[in-house]
């Protein structure tokens, strides 16, 4: 039930046990310059669910992916990710923890001096992983994600969804247990937008990788709340006569407003939901 | 610019300071614990130490030149013209290579750690390291100070070189002293404190340029301005403060050495 992370005297519960939630928040609050961002923050994440959390511009998303990763310390509450507290947890035993966390980046966050298979294979180089059984990974993960022509790249010479395919594919590298996804189609065009999308669909399904979303794009979330992956035609809606009715079970909404949450829940509770600020925002 | 009350100003003064020691007491730490990236204390001790050659060389060499004239004046109302190559070397070795060079390297790499890192804070770079489970403070820091304490050593050494050859240089050149007694008045002029006093101010110059350096990179908030502004504050603030430790350190020498 137990393992202990290498090189720390940290004993975790094993990530793929089913019972524990993959996240947990209670009662989180944290403030920056005594200005409140979040406020009594309470949900949880089962294992291969994937939690979509929407909410306007500056109301704490990005900072809800943060304090799940550890890189932020709540002022209050409890954050516990696959049932260990990482609020009280020393930084070193917090690099071994997000060995099994990947993380994709609002501004894909690459390294601009390494190239696009030093970045994707960063991790396995930390990890002292054999150079060819890194460059075998780093090819496999650029398939992944389409790029794989673009290993000898650098950052500068890719376009912003190329730079966030290949913030994907580094962050899916070592086969993490969750996946945080910053915004991954902000200030892209919406074609290469759907792509992002589809990627991250074919990691839920695929992989089903427990993963958070942060958009700000409703058509993003509505497409990875009704579509599939499906390896021979790539993304397509649900069946709406199917056991699922045209929804994914796995797929849940957190709406933030002003730091607080205005809504947790699925797709169909959403979209039947009166709250007026909820209909407003949808609307 | 907003007004802040004197309590949250000196808050925040305090806390700039707690920051600087525990990034300090890190990046110590991180040089005596595994793992360390000795790919990146080479690469830094390149940058720092090669990087900054020429203008350590042509630093030491111009001031070893002024320094030379300058004094002959003087000393030539005394009628101990003959002193100007123990001056040279003494002012050389015990204060301007030192600081100089600190100020040199100050002004070029404190800016290039403070440029480096702050664009990596605003690209959320940073983070990103952090995510992928590496310290910045191990991966960035420590092999900064390491690469910058060792080499501000040496490059001292060689602006206090090319300062008693260009202080040579105009003595036998312009001042028609003999090359020899130059040389050797320069050398007897020197005792083991002085060459002490001298090698030990690069040690906490490095310290500060390093730390200052990072510290004001890896606080930037801001964006590409946010970057200037903290690489102004680098410069500025590792400047003044390897000035006044050098005050410190001469008081500690001379209490310890006497003279």
């Amino acid at each position: 039930m137990t393992e202990a992370i290498p090189n720390s005297g940290v004993a975790m519960l094993n990530p793929q046990d089913n019972e524990t939630p993959v996240v947990e928040f209670s009662d989180v609050s944290i403030a920056f310059e005594l200005k409140p961002v979040l406020k009594n923050i309470s949900f949880s994440v089962e294992r291969g669910q994937t939690l979509i959390i929407l909410g306007p511009a500056g109301c704490g998303k990005s900072v809800l992916l943060k304090l799940a990763n550890g890189l932020l310390g709540p002022d209050s509450g409890s954050i516990r990710i696959f049932g260990q507290e990482i609020t009280t947890m020393p930084e070193r035993d917090l690099y071994a923890l997000r060995a099994h966390i990947g993380m994709v980046f609002q501004e894909s966050a690459l390294f601009d001096s390494l190239t696009v298979e030093d970045n994707v294979a960063y991790r396995l180089h930390e990890e002292h992983v054999p150079e060819d059984q890194a460059h075998a990974r780093v090819v496999e993960a650029l398939r992944f994600v389409e790029l794989e022509p673009a290993i000898d790249k650098f950052p500068s010479e890719l376009s912003g969804g190329m730079r966030r395919r290949v913030s994907i594919a580094r962050a899916i590298i070592s086969q993490p247990d969750l996946i945080l996804y910053d915004s991954p189609t902000g200030g892209l065009d919406p074609i290469t937008s759907t792509t992002i999308i589809e990627l991250v669909m074919k990691q839920r399904d695929v992989s089903h990788t427990t993963s958070l979303l942060v958009t700000h794009r409703l058509q993003d979330a509505f497409t990875l709340a009704t579509h599939r992956y499906d390896p021979t035609c790539g993304m397509k809606p649900i069946p709406k006569d199917g056991p699922d009715r045209g929804i994914d079970p796995g797929t849940k909404f957190l709406m933030l407003n002003e730091g607080h949450v205005a809504f947790h829940g699925t797709t169909e509770e959403l979209i039947h939901s009166r709250d007026p600020w909820i209909r407003e925002f949808l609307d | 610019m907003a007004f802040q009350s004197p309590e949250a100003y000196l808050k925040q003064k305090i806390s700039a300071v707690q920051d600087y020691s525990i990034l300090c007491g890190s990046a110590i730490s991180a040089l005596f614990t595994r793992p360390r990236y000795w790919a990146d204390i080479i690469t830094q001790m390149d940058s720092i130490g090669v990087g900054s050659l020429p203008i350590i060389v042509l630093t030491g060499f111009f001031t070893g030149c002024v320094l030379a004239l300058q004094s002959a004046t003087a000393l030539t109302s005394f009628g101990a013209v003959s002193m100007t190559g123990s001056l040279v070397s003494l002012s050389m070795v015990k204060e301007l290579g030192p600081v100089l060079t600190g100020l040199m390297v100050s002004g070029r790499n404190a800016a290039g750690m403070a440029s480096e890192i702050g664009s990596m804070k605003v690209t959320e770079q940073l983070d990103a390291m952090r995510a992928l489970g590496t310290d910045p403070i191990r991966k960035l820091v420590a092999p900064r100070l390491l690469a910058t304490v060792f080499m501000l050593f040496f490059l001292t050494i060689i602006a206090d070189a090319f300062g008693i050859a260009g202080g040579a240089l105009m003595s036998v050149s312009l001042l028609g002293l003999n090359a020899s007694t130059y040389l050797h008045d320069s050398y007897r002029g020197l005792v083991h404190g002085d060459i002490v006093q001298g090698l030990t101010k690069p040690l906490f110059s490095a310290f500060i340029i390093a730390t200052v350096g990072c510290y004001c990179g890896m606080k930037t908030t801001g964006g590409t301005q946010g970057v200037g502004r903290a690489t102004t504050q680098a410069v500025v603030i590792s400047s003044v403060a390897i000035i006044v430790v050098d005050l410190l350190v001469t008081r500690a020498m001379i209490g310890i050495f006497g003279s």
